[in-house]
Protein backbone atom coordinates (compact mmCIF):
# COMPACT_ATOMS: atom_id res chain seq x y z
CA UNK A 1 0.00 0.00 0.00
CA UNK A 2 2.97 2.30 1.18
CA UNK A 3 4.91 1.96 -2.31
CA UNK A 4 2.25 1.44 -5.43
CA UNK A 5 3.57 -0.54 -7.92
CA UNK A 6 5.34 1.63 -10.94
CA UNK A 7 3.67 0.26 -13.74
CA UNK A 8 0.43 0.94 -12.23
CA UNK A 9 1.26 4.61 -11.40
CA UNK A 10 2.73 4.80 -15.12
CA UNK A 11 -0.71 3.90 -16.18
CA UNK A 12 -2.37 6.63 -13.81
CA UNK A 13 -0.34 9.12 -14.95
CA UNK A 14 -0.93 8.49 -18.64
CA UNK A 15 -4.87 8.25 -18.24
CA UNK A 16 -4.19 11.68 -16.46
CA UNK A 17 -2.65 13.44 -19.49
CA UNK A 18 -5.79 12.16 -21.46
CA UNK A 19 -8.25 13.29 -19.62
CA UNK A 20 -7.34 15.48 -16.65
CA UNK A 21 -10.43 16.36 -14.62
CA UNK A 22 -11.82 12.37 -14.76
CA UNK A 23 -9.29 10.85 -13.82
CA UNK A 24 -8.37 13.20 -10.65
CA UNK A 25 -11.60 12.90 -9.34
CA UNK A 26 -10.76 9.06 -9.34
CA UNK A 27 -7.27 9.76 -7.59
CA UNK A 28 -8.49 10.92 -5.01
CA UNK A 29 -9.51 8.30 -3.21
CA UNK A 30 -6.55 6.46 -4.00
CA UNK A 31 -4.57 9.00 -1.97
CA UNK A 32 -1.41 7.12 -2.58
CA UNK A 33 -0.47 7.62 -5.77
CA UNK A 34 -0.66 11.76 -5.42
CA UNK A 35 1.08 14.52 -7.75
CA UNK A 36 4.63 13.74 -7.20
CA UNK A 37 3.88 10.74 -9.29
CA UNK A 38 1.91 12.70 -12.01
CA UNK A 39 4.73 15.29 -12.13
CA UNK A 40 7.55 13.13 -12.34
CA UNK A 41 5.96 11.40 -14.80
CA UNK A 42 4.73 14.80 -16.64
CA UNK A 43 7.82 14.11 -19.72
CA UNK A 44 6.32 10.57 -20.81
CA UNK A 45 2.87 11.61 -23.01
CA UNK A 46 4.96 13.64 -25.24
CA UNK A 47 7.12 10.53 -25.80
CA UNK A 48 4.27 8.24 -25.83
CA UNK A 49 1.90 10.46 -28.01
CA UNK A 50 2.26 8.17 -30.92
CA UNK A 51 1.44 5.57 -29.03
CA UNK A 52 4.17 3.62 -30.20
CA UNK A 53 7.22 2.18 -28.38
CA UNK A 54 10.09 0.98 -30.58
CA UNK A 55 12.91 -0.74 -29.31
CA UNK A 56 16.01 0.88 -29.62
CA UNK A 57 17.73 -0.58 -32.16
CA UNK A 58 14.48 0.74 -34.10
CA UNK A 59 13.46 -3.17 -35.55
CA UNK A 60 9.85 -4.45 -34.29
CA UNK A 61 9.00 -8.23 -34.61
CA UNK A 62 7.66 -6.65 -37.93
CA UNK A 63 10.91 -6.02 -39.61
CA UNK A 64 12.50 -9.58 -38.37
CA UNK A 65 12.82 -12.21 -41.22
CA UNK A 66 10.27 -15.48 -40.12
CA UNK A 67 12.65 -18.14 -41.80
CA UNK A 68 15.32 -16.72 -40.17
CA UNK A 69 15.39 -19.35 -36.56
CA UNK A 70 13.82 -21.73 -39.57
CA UNK A 71 17.55 -24.43 -39.37
CA UNK A 72 18.23 -22.78 -36.51
CA UNK A 73 18.61 -25.31 -33.14
CA UNK A 74 17.41 -25.23 -29.95
CA UNK A 75 19.47 -25.87 -26.73
CA UNK A 76 18.34 -29.23 -25.10
CA UNK A 77 19.43 -28.07 -21.99
CA UNK A 78 17.93 -25.23 -21.80
CA UNK A 79 14.41 -26.75 -23.24
CA UNK A 80 14.66 -29.37 -20.84
CA UNK A 81 14.99 -26.29 -18.20
CA UNK A 82 12.50 -24.56 -19.18
CA UNK A 83 9.68 -27.01 -19.70
CA UNK A 84 10.68 -28.45 -16.30
CA UNK A 85 9.68 -25.02 -15.13
CA UNK A 86 6.63 -25.16 -16.94
CA UNK A 87 5.79 -28.63 -15.26
CA UNK A 88 6.30 -27.20 -11.98
CA UNK A 89 4.05 -23.93 -12.45
CA UNK A 90 1.30 -26.03 -13.94
CA UNK A 91 1.38 -28.34 -10.50
CA UNK A 92 0.70 -25.68 -8.12
CA UNK A 93 -2.31 -26.48 -7.00
CA UNK A 94 -3.46 -28.70 -9.03
CA UNK A 95 -6.15 -31.14 -7.72
CA UNK A 96 -5.24 -34.66 -9.19
CA UNK A 97 -3.06 -35.41 -12.40
CA UNK A 98 -6.29 -35.36 -14.40
CA UNK A 99 -5.99 -32.01 -13.43
CA UNK A 100 -2.15 -31.28 -14.39
CA UNK A 101 -2.67 -32.77 -17.97
CA UNK A 102 -5.24 -30.57 -18.42
CA UNK A 103 -3.22 -27.74 -17.44
CA UNK A 104 -0.19 -28.62 -19.63
CA UNK A 105 -2.65 -28.82 -22.57
CA UNK A 106 -3.62 -25.54 -22.02
CA UNK A 107 -0.46 -24.55 -22.12
CA UNK A 108 0.41 -26.21 -25.65
CA UNK A 109 -2.86 -25.25 -27.32
CA UNK A 110 -2.28 -21.68 -28.43
CA UNK A 111 1.33 -23.07 -29.00
CA UNK A 112 -0.43 -25.30 -31.76
CA UNK A 113 -2.32 -22.17 -33.41
CA UNK A 114 0.84 -20.56 -33.63
CA UNK A 115 2.72 -23.28 -34.97
CA UNK A 116 0.20 -23.95 -38.02
CA UNK A 117 0.33 -20.95 -39.48
CA UNK A 118 3.80 -20.18 -39.12
CA UNK A 119 4.13 -23.80 -40.36
CA UNK A 120 1.89 -22.60 -43.84
CA UNK A 121 3.94 -19.71 -43.98
CA UNK A 122 7.40 -21.37 -43.92
CA UNK A 123 6.30 -23.92 -46.48
CA UNK A 124 5.18 -21.54 -48.72
CA UNK A 125 8.15 -19.55 -48.78
CA UNK A 126 10.74 -21.99 -48.27
CA UNK A 127 9.98 -24.40 -51.01
CA UNK A 128 12.68 -22.87 -52.94
CA UNK A 129 15.75 -23.50 -50.52
CA UNK A 130 16.24 -27.22 -50.27
CA UNK A 131 15.11 -28.59 -46.85
CA UNK A 132 13.84 -31.35 -45.24
CA UNK A 133 10.33 -30.72 -45.77
CA UNK A 134 9.13 -33.21 -48.18
CA UNK A 135 5.92 -34.09 -48.07
CA UNK A 136 3.49 -31.25 -48.33
CA UNK A 137 6.22 -29.27 -50.58
CA UNK A 138 6.76 -32.11 -53.35
CA UNK A 139 4.58 -29.51 -55.53
CA UNK A 140 6.54 -27.03 -54.71
CA UNK A 141 5.30 -24.75 -57.54
CA UNK A 142 1.65 -24.48 -55.67
CA UNK A 143 1.53 -23.34 -51.77
CA UNK A 144 0.06 -26.37 -49.59
CA UNK A 145 -3.47 -26.90 -49.20
CA UNK A 146 -5.47 -26.57 -46.20
CA UNK A 147 -6.36 -29.95 -44.98
CA UNK A 148 -10.29 -30.47 -45.81
CA UNK A 149 -10.16 -34.09 -44.36
CA UNK A 150 -8.89 -36.11 -41.26
CA UNK A 151 -6.26 -37.67 -43.43
CA UNK A 152 -4.72 -35.35 -44.72
CA UNK A 153 -4.51 -32.94 -41.37
CA UNK A 154 -3.24 -36.29 -39.62
CA UNK A 155 -0.60 -36.30 -42.20
CA UNK A 156 0.60 -32.81 -41.64
CA UNK A 157 0.62 -33.70 -37.70
CA UNK A 158 2.38 -36.87 -38.35
CA UNK A 159 4.82 -35.12 -41.10
CA UNK A 160 6.01 -31.39 -41.44
CA UNK A 161 4.15 -30.42 -37.88
CA UNK A 162 6.84 -33.21 -36.14
CA UNK A 163 9.64 -32.48 -37.96
CA UNK A 164 8.77 -28.35 -37.57
CA UNK A 165 9.38 -29.08 -33.27
CA UNK A 166 11.48 -32.08 -33.16
CA UNK A 167 13.08 -32.58 -36.71
CA UNK A 168 11.77 -35.73 -37.68
CA UNK A 169 8.69 -37.34 -37.98
CA UNK A 170 6.37 -39.25 -35.75
CA UNK A 171 7.25 -43.46 -35.32
CA UNK A 172 3.72 -44.31 -36.54
CA UNK A 173 -0.22 -43.12 -37.10
CA UNK A 174 -3.24 -45.12 -36.33
CA UNK A 175 -6.51 -45.81 -37.01
CA UNK A 176 -8.95 -47.35 -33.90
CA UNK A 177 -9.61 -50.83 -35.24
CA UNK A 178 -12.85 -50.90 -32.88
CA UNK A 179 -15.98 -50.37 -34.66
CA UNK A 180 -17.44 -48.59 -32.06
CA UNK A 181 -14.72 -45.65 -32.70
CA UNK A 182 -14.43 -44.55 -36.06
CA UNK A 183 -13.39 -41.11 -34.47
CA UNK A 184 -10.22 -42.36 -33.09
CA UNK A 185 -6.95 -41.76 -34.23
CA UNK A 186 -3.37 -42.50 -32.92
CA UNK A 187 -0.29 -41.00 -33.08
CA UNK A 188 2.95 -43.05 -31.65
CA UNK A 189 5.78 -40.86 -30.59
CA UNK A 190 8.92 -43.68 -29.35
CA UNK A 191 10.51 -41.32 -27.21
CA UNK A 192 8.89 -38.06 -27.14
CA UNK A 193 11.54 -34.87 -26.42
CA UNK A 194 9.29 -33.30 -23.37
CA UNK A 195 9.96 -36.72 -21.97
CA UNK A 196 13.41 -37.41 -21.95
CA UNK A 197 14.65 -35.76 -18.66
CA UNK A 198 11.27 -36.30 -16.89
CA UNK A 199 10.75 -38.86 -14.19
CA UNK A 200 7.83 -39.36 -12.78
CA UNK A 201 7.00 -40.16 -9.42
CA UNK A 202 6.00 -44.21 -9.10
CA UNK A 203 2.63 -42.74 -7.01
CA UNK A 204 1.79 -40.20 -10.47
CA UNK A 205 2.91 -43.13 -12.58
CA UNK A 206 -0.26 -42.68 -14.79
CA UNK A 207 0.85 -38.81 -15.91
CA UNK A 208 2.45 -38.18 -18.68
CA UNK A 209 4.06 -34.64 -19.47
CA UNK A 210 3.42 -35.32 -23.05
CA UNK A 211 0.20 -33.37 -22.49
CA UNK A 212 1.72 -30.41 -23.76
CA UNK A 213 2.51 -31.73 -26.90
CA UNK A 214 -1.03 -33.31 -27.33
CA UNK A 215 -2.03 -30.03 -26.32
CA UNK A 216 -0.63 -28.52 -29.74
CA UNK A 217 -1.98 -30.91 -31.62
CA UNK A 218 -5.06 -30.24 -30.23
CA UNK A 219 -4.63 -26.94 -30.92
CA UNK A 220 -3.78 -27.54 -34.45
CA UNK A 221 -6.97 -29.66 -35.46
CA UNK A 222 -8.86 -26.71 -33.92
CA UNK A 223 -7.10 -24.18 -35.85
CA UNK A 224 -7.88 -26.14 -39.37
CA UNK A 225 -11.49 -26.74 -38.32
CA UNK A 226 -11.38 -29.99 -36.60
CA UNK A 227 -12.98 -30.15 -32.93
CA UNK A 228 -10.88 -33.02 -31.69
CA UNK A 229 -9.79 -34.06 -27.75
CA UNK A 230 -6.31 -34.96 -27.73
CA UNK A 231 -4.83 -37.24 -24.49
CA UNK A 232 -1.44 -38.27 -23.87
CA UNK A 233 -0.94 -41.95 -22.76
CA UNK A 234 2.11 -43.63 -21.81
CA UNK A 235 2.39 -47.39 -23.07
CA UNK A 236 5.81 -48.55 -22.57
CA UNK A 237 7.45 -51.37 -24.56
CA UNK A 238 10.88 -53.09 -23.81
CA UNK A 239 12.62 -51.17 -26.29
CA UNK A 240 11.01 -47.77 -25.65
CA UNK A 241 10.69 -46.91 -22.20
CA UNK A 242 8.83 -43.98 -22.26
CA UNK A 243 6.75 -44.62 -26.01
CA UNK A 244 3.76 -42.06 -25.82
CA UNK A 245 0.65 -42.66 -27.53
CA UNK A 246 -1.09 -39.58 -28.46
CA UNK A 247 -5.14 -40.51 -28.72
CA UNK A 248 -6.88 -37.90 -31.24
CA UNK A 249 -10.91 -38.32 -30.59
CA UNK A 250 -12.88 -36.44 -33.07
CA UNK A 251 -15.98 -34.42 -32.39
CA UNK A 252 -19.33 -35.29 -33.95
CA UNK A 253 -19.41 -32.27 -35.94
CA UNK A 254 -16.40 -33.30 -37.76
CA UNK A 255 -17.23 -36.82 -38.33
CA UNK A 256 -20.84 -35.52 -40.16
CA UNK A 257 -18.44 -33.24 -42.21
CA UNK A 258 -16.09 -35.87 -43.19
CA UNK A 259 -19.33 -37.95 -44.62
CA UNK A 260 -20.44 -35.33 -46.91
CA UNK A 261 -17.03 -34.21 -47.95
CA UNK A 262 -16.16 -37.87 -48.64
CA UNK A 263 -19.86 -37.89 -50.93
CA UNK A 264 -18.95 -34.97 -52.53
CA UNK A 265 -15.74 -36.44 -53.67
CA UNK A 266 -13.11 -33.51 -51.42
CA UNK A 267 -9.81 -34.93 -50.82
CA UNK B 1 -10.55 1.68 -57.27
CA UNK B 2 -11.11 1.63 -53.62
CA UNK B 3 -10.47 -1.37 -51.27
CA UNK B 4 -12.14 -2.30 -48.06
CA UNK B 5 -10.06 -4.41 -46.30
CA UNK B 6 -10.61 -6.85 -42.89
CA UNK B 7 -9.98 -9.59 -40.83
CA UNK B 8 -12.25 -11.65 -39.01
CA UNK B 9 -11.49 -14.05 -36.52
CA UNK B 10 -12.73 -17.27 -36.49
CA UNK B 11 -15.47 -16.90 -34.78
CA UNK B 12 -16.48 -13.97 -36.71
CA UNK B 13 -15.22 -10.93 -34.30
CA UNK B 14 -13.49 -8.36 -36.71
CA UNK B 15 -9.60 -7.81 -36.02
CA UNK B 16 -8.34 -5.33 -38.04
CA UNK B 17 -9.87 -3.37 -40.44
CA UNK B 18 -8.59 -0.56 -43.18
CA UNK B 19 -9.99 1.37 -46.13
CA UNK B 20 -7.74 2.67 -48.87
CA UNK B 21 -7.86 3.54 -52.56
CA UNK B 22 -5.35 2.66 -55.71
CA UNK B 23 -1.71 4.54 -55.81
CA UNK B 24 -1.61 3.00 -59.34
CA UNK B 25 -1.93 4.65 -62.38
CA UNK B 26 -1.97 8.37 -60.40
CA UNK B 27 -4.18 7.35 -57.65
CA UNK B 28 -3.22 8.81 -54.42
CA UNK B 29 -3.78 5.71 -51.66
CA UNK B 30 -7.39 7.74 -50.68
CA UNK B 31 -10.43 5.84 -50.66
CA UNK B 32 -13.26 7.49 -52.76
CA UNK B 33 -16.19 5.10 -52.08
CA UNK B 34 -19.24 5.56 -54.40
CA UNK B 35 -21.48 6.90 -51.78
CA UNK B 36 -19.48 8.15 -49.37
CA UNK B 37 -22.38 8.89 -47.20
CA UNK B 38 -23.29 5.27 -46.78
CA UNK B 39 -19.37 3.39 -47.24
CA UNK B 40 -18.19 3.27 -43.50
CA UNK B 41 -21.30 0.94 -42.59
CA UNK B 42 -22.52 -0.75 -45.85
CA UNK B 43 -18.85 -1.89 -46.61
CA UNK B 44 -19.21 -3.73 -43.20
CA UNK B 45 -22.54 -4.98 -44.15
CA UNK B 46 -21.57 -6.29 -47.78
CA UNK B 47 -18.17 -7.61 -46.66
CA UNK B 48 -19.61 -9.99 -44.05
CA UNK B 49 -22.69 -10.62 -46.18
CA UNK B 50 -20.26 -12.98 -48.44
CA UNK B 51 -18.99 -14.66 -45.16
CA UNK B 52 -21.37 -17.45 -45.86
CA UNK B 53 -19.95 -17.78 -49.55
CA UNK B 54 -16.67 -18.22 -48.04
CA UNK B 55 -18.04 -20.99 -45.31
CA UNK B 56 -19.30 -22.76 -48.15
CA UNK B 57 -16.28 -22.87 -50.50
CA UNK B 58 -13.92 -23.07 -47.66
CA UNK B 59 -14.47 -26.85 -47.41
CA UNK B 60 -14.46 -27.42 -51.34
CA UNK B 61 -11.07 -25.75 -52.09
CA UNK B 62 -8.26 -26.36 -50.33
CA UNK B 63 -6.68 -23.33 -51.28
CA UNK B 64 -5.67 -20.58 -48.93
CA UNK B 65 -6.73 -17.64 -51.61
CA UNK B 66 -10.46 -18.29 -52.64
CA UNK B 67 -9.85 -15.50 -55.26
CA UNK B 68 -13.25 -13.66 -56.41
CA UNK B 69 -15.81 -14.86 -54.61
CA UNK B 70 -18.64 -12.62 -54.08
CA UNK B 71 -19.92 -9.52 -56.08
CA UNK B 72 -22.62 -6.76 -55.03
CA UNK B 73 -24.34 -5.45 -57.77
CA UNK B 74 -25.99 -2.04 -56.64
CA UNK B 75 -22.68 -1.02 -55.24
CA UNK B 76 -20.51 -2.94 -57.92
CA UNK B 77 -18.16 -4.33 -54.80
CA UNK B 78 -16.30 -7.03 -55.49
CA UNK B 79 -14.99 -9.43 -52.67
CA UNK B 80 -11.99 -11.55 -52.66
CA UNK B 81 -11.11 -13.75 -49.43
CA UNK B 82 -8.05 -15.56 -48.29
CA UNK B 83 -8.32 -18.21 -45.54
CA UNK B 84 -5.13 -18.33 -43.08
CA UNK B 85 -4.92 -22.25 -41.75
CA UNK B 86 -5.62 -21.57 -38.51
CA UNK B 87 -9.01 -20.23 -39.60
CA UNK B 88 -8.89 -16.17 -39.96
CA UNK B 89 -10.39 -14.96 -42.98
CA UNK B 90 -9.16 -11.98 -44.44
CA UNK B 91 -11.56 -10.35 -46.86
CA UNK B 92 -11.13 -7.19 -49.76
CA UNK B 93 -13.62 -5.33 -51.43
CA UNK B 94 -12.64 -3.58 -54.24
CA UNK B 95 -14.67 -0.96 -56.07
CA UNK B 96 -13.96 0.24 -59.27
CA UNK B 97 -14.11 3.94 -59.48
CA UNK B 98 -17.14 5.30 -61.54
CA UNK B 99 -15.02 7.75 -63.70
CA UNK B 100 -13.80 4.51 -65.11
CA UNK B 101 -16.75 3.82 -66.96
CA UNK B 102 -19.54 3.75 -69.37
CA UNK B 103 -19.46 0.11 -69.26
CA UNK B 104 -19.88 0.35 -65.19
CA UNK B 105 -23.03 2.85 -65.86
CA UNK B 106 -24.15 0.48 -68.30
CA UNK B 107 -24.76 -2.53 -65.71
CA UNK B 108 -25.50 -0.86 -62.36
CA UNK B 109 -28.38 1.51 -63.31
CA UNK B 110 -29.38 1.55 -59.48
CA UNK B 111 -26.22 3.48 -58.81
CA UNK B 112 -26.78 6.36 -60.79
CA UNK B 113 -28.57 8.70 -58.24
CA UNK B 114 -25.18 8.44 -56.00
CA UNK B 115 -22.84 8.96 -58.82
CA UNK B 116 -24.25 12.03 -59.43
CA UNK B 117 -23.70 13.39 -56.29
CA UNK B 118 -20.44 11.85 -55.36
CA UNK B 119 -19.03 12.91 -59.15
CA UNK B 120 -19.21 16.68 -58.08
CA UNK B 121 -16.91 16.00 -55.07
CA UNK B 122 -14.29 14.76 -58.19
CA UNK B 123 -16.03 17.10 -60.28
CA UNK B 124 -12.82 19.73 -60.79
CA UNK B 125 -10.53 17.09 -61.51
CA UNK B 126 -12.72 14.79 -63.80
CA UNK B 127 -10.77 15.72 -66.98
CA UNK B 128 -7.97 14.69 -65.89
CA UNK B 129 -9.29 11.47 -64.26
CA UNK B 130 -10.82 10.22 -67.15
CA UNK B 131 -7.77 10.57 -68.95
CA UNK B 132 -5.88 8.57 -66.45
CA UNK B 133 -8.75 6.13 -66.74
CA UNK B 134 -8.11 5.48 -70.38
CA UNK B 135 -4.63 5.05 -69.93
CA UNK B 136 -5.06 2.00 -67.69
CA UNK B 137 -7.62 0.52 -69.07
CA UNK B 138 -5.99 -2.42 -69.15
CA UNK B 139 -5.49 -2.41 -65.66
CA UNK B 140 -6.05 -3.42 -61.88
CA UNK B 141 -8.48 -0.81 -61.93
CA UNK B 142 -10.79 -1.48 -64.23
CA UNK B 143 -11.37 -4.85 -64.55
CA UNK B 144 -11.98 -6.37 -61.18
CA UNK B 145 -12.36 -9.60 -62.34
CA UNK B 146 -8.83 -10.20 -64.58
CA UNK B 147 -6.53 -11.90 -64.19
CA UNK B 148 -4.42 -9.56 -63.57
CA UNK B 149 -6.15 -8.13 -60.74
CA UNK B 150 -6.61 -11.53 -59.21
CA UNK B 151 -2.97 -11.77 -59.06
CA UNK B 152 -2.68 -8.54 -57.37
CA UNK B 153 -5.07 -9.16 -54.84
CA UNK B 154 -3.25 -12.62 -54.55
CA UNK B 155 0.02 -10.69 -53.64
CA UNK B 156 -1.33 -8.49 -51.69
CA UNK B 157 -2.90 -11.06 -49.59
CA UNK B 158 0.17 -12.96 -49.23
CA UNK B 159 1.69 -10.15 -47.97
CA UNK B 160 -0.61 -9.08 -45.31
CA UNK B 161 -0.39 -12.70 -43.93
CA UNK B 162 3.19 -12.62 -43.79
CA UNK B 163 2.62 -9.82 -41.40
CA UNK B 164 -0.18 -11.04 -39.68
CA UNK B 165 1.99 -14.39 -38.77
CA UNK B 166 4.45 -12.11 -37.05
CA UNK B 167 1.77 -10.72 -35.23
CA UNK B 168 -0.10 -14.42 -33.99
CA UNK B 169 3.63 -15.59 -32.95
CA UNK B 170 3.85 -12.49 -31.00
CA UNK B 171 3.56 -14.05 -27.01
CA UNK B 172 1.56 -11.41 -26.06
CA UNK B 173 -1.18 -11.93 -28.62
CA UNK B 174 -3.94 -14.05 -27.75
CA UNK B 175 -6.36 -15.95 -30.55
CA UNK B 176 -9.02 -13.73 -31.33
CA UNK B 177 -7.42 -10.49 -29.71
CA UNK B 178 -7.60 -7.32 -32.04
CA UNK B 179 -4.71 -6.52 -34.21
CA UNK B 180 -3.97 -2.74 -32.77
CA UNK B 181 -0.28 -2.50 -34.08
CA UNK B 182 0.31 0.55 -35.53
CA UNK B 183 3.53 -0.85 -37.36
CA UNK B 184 1.17 -3.93 -38.66
CA UNK B 185 -1.31 -1.07 -40.46
CA UNK B 186 1.54 1.00 -41.76
CA UNK B 187 2.36 -2.90 -43.28
CA UNK B 188 -0.98 -3.18 -44.99
CA UNK B 189 -1.09 0.16 -46.42
CA UNK B 190 2.36 -0.53 -48.18
CA UNK B 191 1.24 -3.78 -49.38
CA UNK B 192 -2.11 -1.56 -50.62
CA UNK B 193 0.07 0.74 -52.02
CA UNK B 194 2.46 -2.09 -54.16
CA UNK B 195 0.25 -4.01 -55.09
CA UNK B 196 -2.89 -2.57 -55.63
Amino acid sequence: MAQPPPRHATMLSLSNSNSNSNSHSNLSSTTTISTPQTQTHLPTPSQSSTGLRVPSNRKTIYDRHLNRSRNAELSRASFAFLFGEMVTYAQRRVTGIQDLERRLNEQGYPLGLRLLDLLFYRTVTGSSSSSALSSSSSTSASPPNRPLRILPLLHLIHGPLWRLLFTRPADALEHSVSPDTPNEYMITDNDPLVNTYISVPKEMSMLNCAAFVAGIIEGVCDGCGFEAKVTAHNQPTEMWPSRTIFLLRFGESVMEREKVLERAGVK
Amino acid sequence: MSYYFTILSPTDVPLFNIAFGTSKSGGDGIARFRFPDTAQYMNQFIIHSSLDMVEEAQWMNGNMYLKHIDTYPPASAYISAFLTPSGARFLLLHQPPHAAGPNANAGGGGGGGGIGGSSSILGGSFAAGSSAARASASSIAANPTSPQTEEAVRQFMAEVYENYVKTVMNPFYRQGMEIRSAVFRSRVTAAGRKWL
